[in-house]
C-alpha cells in the first residue's frame, strides 16, 4: 500500500460529535420520564426508561468505537488525553441520564405535587445544557478547518460563555429543587433520600456538559 | 570495445527493456503518491489526475529533468576510474536498474515503503564500491545524497507549515475568507509559475539547445509568473463567483475549500513536474549511461540524454499509469479524504517547491518521503484530524534498509551480467 495514504489516520471528530449527540439525546430522553413520574402513569415510566437505556447503549458502542480507533501512535490535531476526557464527560452524561430513569422506574416514583415544577425546570435546564454543550462540540471541526484561527476561536469561546452562564441556571435550579425537597421532606420519609438522588443526579448531568466544553477550551489554549 | 557472446546490442536492448520497467513501475506506484493528494481532497477526478501526471511527469523529465540524470549517470562515481573502466560500469548499469527494478517488484508485492530513488542511488553506489574498488565511489557525493533524504521532508514540512500557517492567517481566519483567498490566489500562481520556470530554463534548456543565463532566465520566468498569475486571477474569480452563487453562511467553509480546489489542481500539476524532473531520472540516468558507452565505448563523454530515451521514460510512465497507477491512485484516495483542498495545496506547494529545488541542484530525492514531510508539517499546524506516525516509523526503516540490500543485489546483478556480456 501506498506510504501516502497509510499516512492518513482516522479522525476521531466527528465520531466524538456522533458520541455527543447520542449522549445529549440520552439527556433530552429523562424529559418523558419525568413527565411520567409526574403524572403518575408507571407505563409512560417503564417506556421512557427503556428509551434512555436504549439510547445509553447506542452512546456506549460509539464510547468503544471512538475508543478502539485512537490508539497513541495517531498525531492528532487535537491532544489524544483531551479526547479521551472529553469522551468521559459526554459519556457520563449517558450514564448518569440512565441512573436517574432507572431509579424512577424501579421506584415507581410519583413526584410530590410541590416538587413537580422546580424539578421539571432543573431538568429543562439540564437539557438546555447539554444542547449548548453539543453544539460547542460541533464546533471541532470547524476549529480544525480554520486551523484554530482566531476568530473561530472567539467564537467558541463565546459559546463556552454561554455554556457556563446554563449551567450556572441549572445549579441555581438544583438549589431551588432541593429546598423544595427539605421543607417536605417529614412528610415523605426516606423517599426524600431518593429524590435528592435524583436531583443531584440531574444536576451532574449539566455538570458534566459543562465540563466536557470547558475541555473545549484548554483545549483551544495550548 | 571488446564485447562478449552476446554483442553490444543486447545490452542496450537489455538496459531500454530495464528502463521501460522502471519507468513503468514509477507510473504505477510513485506517481499516485504525488497525485492521490488531490484526489483525495477531491481537487481532480481520477481521469483528470492520469491525464494531468502524463502530461506534466512527461513536460518535468524532458524539461527539467537533466540534472539528476547527470548525478546518477556520472555523478556519484569517479570520473577518472569510470572512463578507464567503460565496460564495467556498463555492467553496473545495467546492474542497478536490474536491482532496483527487483526490489520495486517486491516493494509493490509485500507494500513495504521502498523509494525509487534511494534504490538506484544504493545499487551505483554497490556496483562502484565492488565492480571499480571502494574509491571509485565519489562518498562525498553519495554523503550528500543522503543526507538530504533527511533534510528534503525537513525543509518540506517546514514550508508546509509556514504555508498552512500562512493561508490561515491570511484567509481562513478572515470575516471573508472566499474575498481573502480570491486575492491572494494569483500570488501562489505567480510563485509557481516562476519557480518551474527558473529552474527549467536557468541553464536547464539544453535539450532544446536553449541556454539561458541567469538574468535571462529571471526575466522569462517573471514574465511566466505574470501569465500565471493572470490565468489565475481569471480562474480564482470564477470560482469563487460559483462558490458565492450557493450561499448558506452555515457551511462557508466548505465554499473555501471548493476555491481552494483551483489553487490544489495547479499544485498538483506542480509536483507533478517536479516528480517528473526528478525521478523519471532513475530510470533513464542508467539507460543514458549504457548508451553513451555502447555508441562511443567511453564512459564519460558528455553524451546528453537523448531524446528517445526520455520518450521511453514518460511512455513507461504513462502506461504504468494506465495499466495499474488509476487504482493505487484510486485508493490513496479514499483513503485520505481527511485532506481537504486547503491542507493539500499546503503539502503540495512545500513538497514541489522543495523536489524541483533539489533535482535542480542534481540531488536525487525521494518524492513521496518530501510529501510525507510536507503533510506532517501541515499536521504540526493543526491542520490534519489525525496522522498515522507509524508510516514515518516505517521510513526510517526503509532509509536503513533499501540501500543495503540495494547495493548487495546490485553487486549480484553485476557479476551476473559481466558473466553473461563480458568476454
Amino acid at each position: 500500500m501506498s506510504v501516502i495514504a497509510n499516512l492518513f489516520g482516522r479522525s476521531p471528530i466527528r465520531p466524538m460529535q456522533a458520541h455527543m449527540q447520542a449522549a445529549s439525546e440520552c439527556a433530552r430522553a429523562i424529559l418523558p420520564v419525568l413527565e411520567a413520574m409526574a403524572t403518575g402513569d408507571m407505563d409512560a415510566l417503564d417506556q421512557g426508561r427503556k428509551t434512555v437505556d436504549e439510547l445509553e447503549h447506542r452512546a456506549d458502542e460509539l464510547k468503544h468505537e471512538i475508543r478502539r480507533h485512537l490508539p497513541k501512535r495517531l498525531f492528532m490535531a487535537v491532544e489524544r488525553r483531551d479526547m479521551l476526557e472529553i469522551l468521559d464527560c459526554q459519556d457520563s452524561i449517558a450514564d448518569v441520564a440512565q441512573d436517574v430513569a432507572e431509579l424512577a422506574a424501579l421506584r415507581h416514583m410519583r413526584t410530590p405535587e410541590v416538587l413537580k415544577a422546580p424539578l421539571l425546570a432543573l431538568v429543562e435546564s439540564a437539557i438546555a445544557t447539554c444542547a449548548q454543550s453539543e453544539c460547542v462540540i460541533n464546533e471541532l471541526d470547524e476549529l480544525v478547518e480554520t486551523g484554530f484561527g482566531r476568530h473561530e476561536v472567539a467564537r467558541v469561546e463565546a459559546m463556552i460563555d454561554k455554556l457556563n452562564g446554563l449551567e450556572s441556571l441549572a445549579d441555581e435550579r438544583a438549589e431551588q429543587a432541593l429546598r423544595t425537597l427539605f421543607s417536605i421532606e417529614d412528610e415523605i420519609g426516606v423517599g426524600a433520600y431518593y429524590w435528592y438522588e435524583i436531583i443531584q443526579w440531574i444536576g451532574d448531568i449539566a455538570d458534566y456538559a459543562e465540563r466536557a466544553g470547558n475541555r473545549i477550551r484548554l483545549l483551544i489554549a495550548n | 570495445m571488446d564485447v562478449g557472446f552476446f554483442g553490444i546490442e543486447v545490452a542496450l536492448a537489455l538496459g531500454a527493456a530495464l528502463a521501460f520497467y522502471m519507468a513503468w513501475a514509477i507510473g504505477a506506484n510513485d506517481v499516485a503518491n504525488a497525485m492521490g493528494t488531490s484526489v483525495g481532497s477531491g481537487a481532480l477526478t481520477i481521469t483528470g489526475a492520469v491525464l494531468v501526471a502524463g502530461l506534466l511527469e512527461f513536460s518535468g523529465a524532458f524539461l527539467a529533468g537533466g540534472h539528476v540524470t547527470n548525478t546518477i549517470r556520472k555523478g556519484m562515481l569517479d570520473a577518472v576510474l569510470v572512463e578507464q573502466n567503460p565496460e564495467l560500469v556498463l555492467y553496473g548499469m545495467l546492474a542497478a536498474l536490474a536491482s532496483a527494478g527487483t526490489l520495486l517488484l517486491v516493494a509493490t508485492r509485500y507494500g513495504l515503503p521502498v523509494s525509487t530513488t534511494h534504490s538506484i542511488v544504493g545499487a551505483i553506489v554497490g556496483f562502484g564500491a565492488a565492480g571499480l574498488g571502494v574509491d571509485a565511489v565519489a562518498w562525498g557525493k553519495v554523503g550528500q545524497i543522503v543526507a538530504s533524504w533527511v533534510t528534503s521532508p525537513l525543509i518540506g514540512g517546514v514550508l508546509a507549515f509556514l504555508i498552512f500557517g500562512l493561508i490561515r492567517n491570511r484567509v481562513l481566519d478572515r470575516d471573508k475568507p472566499i474575498e481573502e483567498l480570491t486575492k491572494i490566489g494569483p500570488f501562489f500562481f505567480f510563485y509557481v509559475f516562476f519557480i518551474m520556470g527558473l529552474v527549467t530554463l536557468f541553464k536547464g534548456l539544453k535539450n532544446l539547445k536553449l541556454d539561458l543565463d541567469l538574468p535571462e532566465a529571471l526575466a522569462a520566468s517573471t514574465a511566466l509568473g505574470l501569465v500565471g498569475a493572470a490565468f489565475g486571477v481569471v480562474l480564482m474569480r470564477r470560482a469563487s463567483r460559483r462558490a458565492g452563487e450557493m450561499k448558506d453562511d452555515a457551511d462557508q467553509f466548505r465554499h473555501v475549500e471548493r476555491v481552494f480546489v483551483v489553487l490544489q489542481i495547479m499544485t498538483a500539476c506542480a509536483v507533478a513536474f517536479a516528480h517528473g524532473s526528478n525521478d523519471v531520472a532513475n530510470s533513464i540516468g542508467p539507460l543514458a549511461a549504457v548508451h553513451s558507452i555502447v555508441t562511443t565505448g567511453a564512459a564519460a563523454t558528455t553524451a546528453s540524454v537523448e531524446p528517445w530515451m526520455l520518450a521511453l521514460g514518460g511512455l513507461g510512465i504513462i502506461i504504468g499509469l494506465a495499466t495499474w497507477g488509476y487504482r493505487v491512485m484510486e485508493t490513496v484516495g479514499k483513503k485520505i479524504t481527511e485532506l481537504t483542498p486547503s491542507r493539500g495545496f499546503a503539502a503540495e506547494l512545500a513538497a514541489a517547491t522543495t523536489i524541483v529545488l533539489a533535482s535542480r541542484m542534481g540531488i536525487p530525492v525521494s518524492t513521496t518521503h518530501i510529501l510525507v514531510g510536507s503533510v506532517l508539517g501541515v499536521g504540526l499546524a493543526r491542520g490534519i484530524g489525525a496522522l498515522d506516525l507509524r508510516v514515518v516509523g516505517s521510513i526510517f526503516v526503509s532509509w536503513i534498509a533499501t540501500l543495503p540490500l540495494a547495493a548487495v543485489l546490485s553487486v549480484f546483478f553485476f557479476y551476473f551480467f559481466k558473466g553473461l556480456l563480458g568476454s
